[in-house]
């Protein structure tokens, strides 16, 4: 369990606002930080890790307390049991990959542990070149990599997958969810991409001028978006919920969900990151798969 | 006179040897520290620094004479305490090229630490590396083309001084006597065969350093991209 009731004054674009933050995140979550940048969701993350300091509050992970600012506790980020993927990758360009792991390592005699997690992440073949010679993809594996080296408890995500093409963010999506799982993990993820919340997370919290502003499941949270009145619109099915003997079937058209109650028979030939065409017939909506 | 040559050209490498050593590792804490620092005295700091890039020569020269002058309490207490006097002396001229071309070591090392990605420290952080792991093992060698630069530089403008070493070294054979107050004093004499010895020796040497440098940043840059 993580506890986390902090205040900071940032200074944005947008002016001074106050990040305040007063909420619980259960051991196990896989929690999404939704928000417009220079809503202070990665500055949340960052002082998760110790990386900033809030003007004030506490925060508690598993009854060890982190920050205290009343009692003047600050455990350096060294001592924290994290692991961090930074939005650029951050691995260090004078190292292999092997190189890379090797420096996350506190006791040099467990170098067998980096052959298992180069194995486990398909790296195995990378595991002597350099991080400027090797893909976008796989500099993000390695950065995964690298943090799961030190068992962390708690993984903190800072837009990992922005700067990668859809299909490559789809395939490291399910392994981020595969590890996530694997190691029992609680992970932490800053993301401004609503299919990327619904495929990843159990819970969102919604942020904006460092105020949260919803917190529930991605399907909670994002339902009050405004549904779509166009006749014909196009857009790609993120989730299909069996409801009774409906489907609902949630699409992403241009980052808003629209909802749709269909039957089995009109869903037979759709999966979810499928496109399709939403369309309105006699006001009962119809998927074609496109 | 060949020996006279060699024994001035000796000394003038050594000077700029000795200040490029011990400048480097003040130069790595300073420059790593101004590319970190929030504090408010980071300008004041910096001011003083670059200070040696504008003042005359002379005035720190005359200002390390006085203040190292056996006549002072300063340098008197040098002298009764370490047995140093400063004043016209190697140990002085050392001093006096340190302060002079620090600036010349800080700058393109500092410029070096500030250009890496903040992540790069952080990440380290993040693995459980302290500051003084971190600087050794990520940060410095992915600056080594500015250690490098700012060594080499450091140490050709050393070779080059002349207002600083004038002033607190004066001319004395073997001892604080450097290829540039040579020249000078050659000509005075209307020795020019001499002081274009020294003087395209010089030319030569600082040419093909900074020539190796340039060289080798290069292909620094181009195996790393």
């Amino acid at each position: 369990m993580i506890k986390i009731d902090i205040k900071k004054t940032l200074h944005t674009s947008d002016g001074k606002i106050i990040l305040k933050i007063n909420k619980e995140i259960i051991n196990g979550d896989f929690l999404t930080i939704f928000g417009k940048s220079g809503s202070g969701k990665t500055t949340l993350l960052r002082i998760i890790a110790g990386l900033d300091i809030p003007d004030s509050g506490k925060i508690i992970v598993d009854n060890e307390t982190w920050f205290d600012s009343s009692k003047g506790i600050n455990i350096s980020t060294q001592k924290r049991n994290i692991g961090f993927v930074f939005q650029d990758y951050a691995l260090f360009p004078n190292m292999t990959i092997r190189q890379n792991l090797e420096f996350a390592l506190n006791n040099k005699k467990n170098s067998h542990k980096i052959d298992e997690i180069l194995e486990m992440m398909e790296l195995t073949n990378l595991s002597n070149s350099m991080p400027n010679t090797i893909s976008g993809g796989q500099k993000q594996r390695v950065a995964v990599a690298r943090t799961l080296m030190r068992n962390p408890k708690i993984l903190l995500l800072d837009e990992p997958l922005s700067a990668l093409d859809n299909t490559m963010r789809s395939k490291l999506q399910n392994e981020l969810l595969t590890v996530h799982k694997r190691f029992g993990l609680t992970s932490i993820l800053v993301s401004h991409d609503i299919s990327e919340v619904f495929k990843l997370s159990n819970r969102v919290l919604k942020i904006a001028f460092g105020q949260i502003t919803s917190d529930g499941s991605p399907n909670s949270v994002f339902s009050n978006l405004n549904l779509s009145g166009k006749f014909k619109v196009t857009g790609e099915v993120i989730s299909i919920v069996k409801a009774d003997i409906l489907f609902i079937v949630n699409i992403l058209v241009n980052n808003e969900i629209i909802k749709i109650t269909s039957v089995k028979k009109d869903i037979e030939n759709i999966n979810i990151g499928d496109n399709v065409l939403v369309s309105s017939k006699a006001f009962n909506p119809i998927l074609t798969k496109i | 006179m060949e020996s006279d040559f060699l024994q001035t050209m000796t000394l003038t490498f050594k000077l700029a040897l000795i200040t490029t050593l011990i400048l480097l590792p003040i130069g790595i804490g300073l420059g790593y520290y101004l590319s970190q620092t929030k504090s408010k005295l980071k300008p004041v700091v910096e001011a003083f620094v670059s200070m040696p890039l504008v003042l005359p020569p002379s005035v720190l020269g005359f200002y390390l004479l006085i203040a190292f002058s056996p006549k002072n309490e300063f340098g008197i207490w040098l002298e009764s305490a370490f047995d140093i006097r400063l004043v016209f002396s190697f140990h002085g001229l050392v001093i006096a090229s340190i302060i002079f071309s620090l600036p010349f070591m800080v700058h393109p090392i500092q410029s070096g630490f500030s250009a890496l990605s903040r992540s790069l420290k952080e990440a380290s952080y993040i693995l459980g590396r302290s500051t003084i792991q971190t600087v050794w093992y990520v940060l410095l060698p992915n600056i080594k083309s500015s250690l490098l630069t700012a060594s080499v530089i450091t140490f050709a403008h050393t070779v080059g001084e002349f207002g600083v070493v004038l002033m607190i070294g004066g001319n004395i054979a073997g001892e604080t006597k450097v290829a540039s107050i040579a020249i000078y004093d050659e000509v005075e004499a209307l020795n020019y065969g001499v002081a274009n010895q020294y003087a395209l020796t010089l030319f030569i040497i600082t040419f093909t350093i900074l020539l190796a440098v340039y060289v080798i940043n290069k292909r620094g840059i181009r195996s790393e991209f």
